[in-house]
Formats: structure tokens, C-alpha cells, sequence
């Protein structure tokens, strides 16, 4: 995973709560094997029209929106579905941060494991975000996660939280698998005194 | 003295699953897993993930695979067939089995008279049991829960994370407590209960938190009933949800095909009346609910929060905590505030999925069958869970109560939840579902769903419009 330490973009706007991940990405888009071209199902429903035309008002079709890789998005977003593919598919996109007063704890797990950074702020500074986004398309914030800052014109400097084992992987580009797996005597050590109650080839073997 | 404090249900599972503490400095702790569960949707990208680091499935008989997203529901469609139907649905079966069989996990396919959802088929088999820890790619994996298991769904990254080290990385959840009390009136079901939770606590009332559900309400309901309240624990945003072993949980597991048997079942069953939250453990949060004037639940909107009583009036969006949110539901859904839910038209019934697609969910839709016939124009589906339920129901003869009525009788699968395989409602049509999700789109592009129990629904498909069942029964 490569490192993340701050981004200045364009910021696109996506209002309303609890955006979940049948919108981000309809289930249609999850018959793949791998990763590849998600990003053309983001938001599929409310970007296309039933003939699979672009939809010329959906945010993301709008040209001035085309560049941004900061989604701002409103509260609990990301609910639903454990489907990784909606974090997949933000980044095949373009998006490299999620904006939100909050994030459901799956999406957010998700992002992690993929360098994108959920970025959680204060409902007052959100709605500054939001309203900015949508009337200055052309307006560019930067985010330092190194600082936990978010630096917006005119208006100066706005916090934000990010769990920090999440902030350390993402600035020093920590695979969390690779983490994971210097544990392995410590994980050996569990089984060692945890004997398996259930094993899963039992009732195969039953029946041979 | 740590050891003297009160601990919940949840305290003791994650204690005794630690392979390392959370560290003060936010580092996470690693929590071992018991049994990981697998399915075709959420797996691919894991086990190529795998094959690109070089790395071996570390626990293969703690990894179980079933084929439930993507199959087909029409009887005898083979993998071969359903290949003409639907290649890209059979391009992930056949890679789930690939998958499994290089690495030597034990894989319940398309055919095998063991398949079924994955949290209908494991827990029917006995392999979800309390005090253990359970994780799948799929969200519903709350459902286990209702063992007194601490369940999860958990993304693709972290699927990799179980095959390659059976542990993950862990921040410690908070608690929260859901104490019901009070008994449920007749056609009041598990359903209704957790539909009016979520819609009291909110879609992301349980972020961060692990549920246990508590009182005497919970504590009457059967084993199918409470996996249909811990099912639904995603749908408030929680973690998990969690009921805590008693009797009926025993009884539920004994002679199950996992269960353990001789002095192992003894051993375990006294082990498992440890689990209990003891007195006076601390939750973070706590709410309780009175449900004895609860009524059958039905939702509205586009998200599970957004339910009433059958009986009750489409809300003003100015009502609602989230007016916009609201407001933008009724446009989707094309329903008017202050309007009666009942007699709204629908077009479609579906009965199945992890939530509502138990043999419990079938014989309550049966009963209102029986002898009635689903109204003209409108098109029924029942989906068994699981091949073990579709078995029971054929041999107690429900099946045929169901196609008497008009009603479609189809093989397990996710089916028409969410619309994976080819059982859609088209758009701009109405469905009422038994499933636990009734957002934009979730059941075909355009469709608009009413989630409520499986008396509802069914009582619903008699009357070709949204119907309360205690009028029927």
C-alpha cells in the first residue's frame, strides 16, 4: 500500500444520510472475480439513467466535479453491505478521501485496508464543507493527515479524526495484512492453548 | 481482582479470544477466530490476494464455503446451465470452487444437499455454537449471534486477513445493551420487535457498538426468532448482536451434525452456562423497550429505520430525525405522508433470505395460505434458506400450500434480497419482502421494497396490497 500523508483537490459534494453501499455500488457491479473497472459502477443507479446514459445533474457527471478526489459526504455513510467493493470502487474513481461526521464501521475497516482516508469531522465544519463544495466547485481544500487538519481558503484550518493505527499505516504506508502476520508465534501460541471444538471437515469425514 | 469485576456476554468472548491486548497507544489487538465462513461474492479477491503474497490458508478446517449469493432459485439449473443464463454468476462459483479446492476447504456447492445461505445453513448444522468467534465477507453474519457467538461480517481485505493468520485486527467495540420486556401480541413477531429497535435507536444507533439483546422477551423467543433480531444488528449499524445461551439454545444444538456428542457435550454445555453476562456488568449504553403494545412492523421509506405500525400512517418527513432523508424516501418510494400504509398495491411478494427463510418463516407464511390464494396480478416467491429447510418444508407439505396459493416454490439462495442471481422486481414495482433491506434498488434496479415479517407478507399476497395479518389469522 503506498503512503498517504496530504492531498489538495477539489472537493465533490454528495449530501443526504446514510448513503449505503447498494448506492455506492449496486449489487450487479459484485458479479467479478477481481477489481478491475468497479469504478464505472460507483453510484451506478443515480449516475446512469435506465438506458445507461449519464445522467447530465448527477454530481460526478458534472465537468467542474470531474477532478476531485475528495468526496464529501453526508452522515453515516457507507452503511449496509460489508461489500469492499464500494471502497474499490471510490478509488478506481479518483477518490482518495471520504469526508463524514460519520462512517459505518465496515466501509470505514474497508477504506482502511485500502489507503483510502475517512476523515471524520464536526457536523458544524461538515456543513461548511458541504456548502462549499457546492457552490465553488473550483474550490480546493488540503488534507493533512500528518496534522489531522483540514486546511479550507478563507476559512482557515478545520480538525478531523482518524483512528490512529489507521493514521500510522496510512502515512508510513503499513500493509495491515503484513502487520498482521508478525504475530504469527503469538497466534501460534493461542492455538497451542485453545483447543478447536469445531472442525469443519468433521461431518465430511463421517460420511467417507 | 480484574477477574472479580462483572463481565457481559461480550466482555467474556472477547477476553478469551485475545491473542494480543489492544495497546494503550491505539495499536489494535488480535483477536482470534473459530470458524470463518465463505461464500462466492466476497471471497475472489481474498484468495487471489493470497496467491500473490505466496501465502497458505493457515486454518482450513476452521473455513467452511457455501454458494448462495449468485445461484439460481429454479430447480435443476447446474452449474452448466446456469453458465448459458448467467456467466458471470458462474464464473464466481466455479472460482469459489477452484479456491476451495486448492486449498483444501470444505466447500457445500450448488447441488450439495447441505447448501444453503450461509447463516441459515451454518447454524442448522450446528457449527455456530456459543462462546465462539464467527466471521464472514457478508454483513448478516450477525445472525450467529443468536448462539451467544460473537459474529461479524467483516469486507474482502479482512476475509484475506482470516484465511492467511485465522485472526484480525481489532479495536475494542462498545456495548450496548437492548432490554425487551413485555409479551409479544399475537402476529407480533421477532421481526416486528427488531424492525421497531431500529427504528428507535436508528440505522447507525449501534455504530461501534456490540448489541446484547436482553429481557424476557427475547429470552421466550425460539432460536430461528432470535436470529432474525441478531440478523438484523447490521441494519441499526452495530458490530454485532448478541443473545446470551440458555436452554433453548442448548436444545436447539444437541444431535446437531457439528454439535459435540458423549462427555464433549457435556463438557461444552457447561461451558456455555459460564457465557451469561453476570449481574451487575457494566454496558457503555443501555435502552430498553417495552414490546407488549407492539404491532406487526412494516417500513416505508429507504432504509429499515423508517418503519410503522401496520396500522399506522405514512409519517410527515418533517417527523423524521433526517427530514431530508425522509422527504427524498417518500419521492423514491412515491408514497404520500399522512396516507394509510395499508391497501398500498404491491406487485410482489418475496419470502426467504437470512433474516426471514427458516422453516419457522415458511409455516407461518403456510398458515395464511392455507386454503387462500395470493391475489391476481401479484407475483410470490418462497426461497427456502437453506436445502435442510426446503426438505422439512416438502415433507411437512408446505410447498404445496404455497403453489395451491399461486406462490412460486424455489430452490435456496439469497434470491430476490438483493437481486443477484436473475429473481428481480422490476422498476417502479412494489415488493414486500421478509428480507432486512429495503434501500434504493436493493431488490433490481428501480424496485421499491416494504420489509416486514413473513405474516405480513403473506397476509399482504392475499390481499394484493399491504394487509395486517391479524385480520387474516
Amino acid at each position: 500500500m503506498s503512503a498517504f500523508s496530504s492531498l489538495t483537490s477539489r472537493m465533490a459534494p454528495m449530501p443526504g444520510s446514510n448513503i449505503d453501499t447498494d448506492q455506492i455500488i449496486p449489487a450487479s457491479y459484485l458479479k467479478v472475480t477481481d477489481k478491475e473497472g468497479l469504478g464505472q459502477g460507483l453510484f451506478a443507479n443515480w449516475r446512469y439513467d435506465e438506458s445507461g446514459a449519464p445522467r447530465p445533474d448527477f454530481i460526478l457527471n458534472r465537468p467542474e466535479y470531474s477532478q476531485a478526489r475528495i468526496l464529501v459526504a453526508g452522515d453515516n455513510f457507507g452503511s449496509g453491505s460489508s461489500r469492499e467493493h464500494a471502497a474499490w470502487a471510490l478509488q478506481e474513481h479518483g477518490f482518495e478521501v471520504v469526508i463524514s461526521t460519520r462512517f459505518a464501521d465496515i466501509f470505514q475497516a474497508n477504506s482502511a485496508k485500502n489507503g483510502l482516508l475517512t476523515a471524520t469531522v464536526e457536523g458544524s465544519d461538515h456543513g461548511r464543507l458541504m456548502q462549499l463544495a457546492q457552490d465553488t466547485p473550483a474550490a480546493e481544500i488540503t488534507v493533512d493527515l500528518e496534522q489531522k487538519l483540514i486546511a479550507v481558503p478563507e476559512m482557515g484550518s478545520m480538525p478531523f479524526e482518524v483512528d490512529p493505527f489507521v493514521r500510522h499505516c496510512l502515512l508510513n504506508g503499513v500493509d495491515q495484512l503484513g502487520f498482521l502476520l508478525e504475530s504469527q508465534d503469538a497466534i501460534e501460541a493461542y492455538e497451542g492453548q485453545h483447543p478447536q471444538r469445531v472442525r469443519t471437515f468433521i461431518s465430511l469425514s463421517a460420511e467417507q | 481482582m480484574a477477574d472479580l469485576q462483572p463481565k457481559t456476554l461480550f466482555d467474556k468472548l472477547w477476553d478469551s479470544h485475545l491473542v494480543a491486548a489492544p495497546g494503550e497507544d491505539g495499536l489494535p489487538g488480535i483477536l482470534y477466530i473459530d470458524l470463518h465462513l465463505l461464500h462466492e461474492v466476497t471471497s475472489p479477491q481474498a484468495f487471489s490476494e493470497l496467491a500473490r503474497r505466496g501465502l497458505p490458508v493457515r486454518c482450513p478446517s476452521r473455513t467452511l464455503a457455501t454458494m448462495d449469493h449468485s445461484t439460481p432459485t429454479t430447480d435443476g439449473v447446474t452449474l452448466e446451465k446456469l453458465r448459458i443464463l448467467d456467466s458471470a454468476g458462474a464464473d464466481q462459483l466455479e472460482q469459489l470452487a477452484r479456491n476451495c479446492d486448492a486449498h483444501g476447504i470444505p466447500l457445500y456447492a450448488l447441488g450439495d444437499d447441505r447448501q444453503g445461505i450461509v447463516h441459515v445453513m451454518a447454524p442448522e448444522l450446528g457449527l455456530t455454537q456459543p462462546g465462539m468467534t464467527v466471521v464472514c465477507g457478508d454483513s448478516h453474519t450477525s445472525t450467529h449471534g443468536a448462539f451467544g457467538a460473537l459474529a461479524f461480517g467483516i469486507g474482502t481485505s479482512e476475509v484475506g486477513h482470516v484465511l492467511a493468520a485465522q485472526s484480525l485486527l481489532q479495536k475494542r467495540p462498545k456495548t450496548l445493551e437492548i432490554r425487551v420486556d413485555g409479551s409479544l401480541s399475537v402476529a407480533v413477531t421477532a421481526k416486528d420487535v427488531v424492525l421497531e429497535i431500529i427504528r428507535r435507536i436508528g440505522v447507525d444507533g449501534g455504530t461501534g457498538h456490540v448489541i446484547e439483546y436482553t429481557g424476557e422477551t427475547i429470552r421466550r423467543l425460539d432460536m430461528e426468532g432470535r436470529m432474525t433480531i441478531c440478523n438484523m444488528s447490521i441494519e441499526a449499524g452495530a458490530k454485532a448482536g448478541m443473545i446470551a445461551p440458555d436452554e433453548i439454545t442448548i436444545d436447539y444444538l444437541r444431535d446437531r451434525p457439528f454439535a459435540p456428542t458423549g462427555r464433549e457435550w457435556d463438557a461444552a454445555v457447561e461451558k456455555w452456562r459460564t457465557l451469561p453476562s453476570d449481574p451487575g456488568a457494566h454496558f457503555d449504553r443501555q435502552v430498553a423497550l417495552d414490546a407488549s403494545d407492539l404491532q406487526p412492523m412494516v417500513t416505508y421509506g429507504t432504509n429499515p429505520g423508517m418503519a410503522v405500525p401496520v396500522s399506522g400512517t405514512i409519517p410527515e418527513p418533517a417527523d423524521h430525525k433526517e427530514p431530508r432523508a425522509a422527504e427524498q424516501a417518500l419521492r423514491y418510494m412515491d408514497l404520500q405522508p399522512g396516507e394509510p400504509l395499508m391497501g398500498s398495491a404491491i406487485d410482489v411478494v418475496f419470502i426467504g433470505s437470512c433474516t426471514n427463510g427458516r422453516l419457522s418463516d415458511l409455516r407461518q407464511a403456510a398458515h395464511i395460505l392455507q386454503g387462500r390464494q395470493v391475489a391476481p396480478d401479484v407475483q410470490m416467491l418462497v426461497v427456502p434458506g437453506s436445502q435442510a429447510v426446503k426438505r422439512q418444508a416438502e415433507l411437512e407439505g408446505l410447498h404445496e400450500i404455497f403453489l395451491a396459493a399461486g406462490a412460486e416454490w424455489r430452490s435456496p439462495g439469497c434470491s430476490m434480497c438483493l437481486a443477484l442471481n436473475t429473481d428481480r422486481v422490476q422498476s417502479g414495482h412494489y415488493a414486500i419482502s421478509t428480507t432486512n433491506r429495503n434501500f434504493e434498488g436493493r431488490q433490481g434496479a428501480g424496485s421499491r421494497t416494504f420489509l416486514a415479517s413473513p405474516l405480513t407478507a403473506a397476509a399482504s399476497a392475499v390481499a394484493g396490497a399491504i394487509a395486517d395479518p391479524r385480520e387474516i389469522l
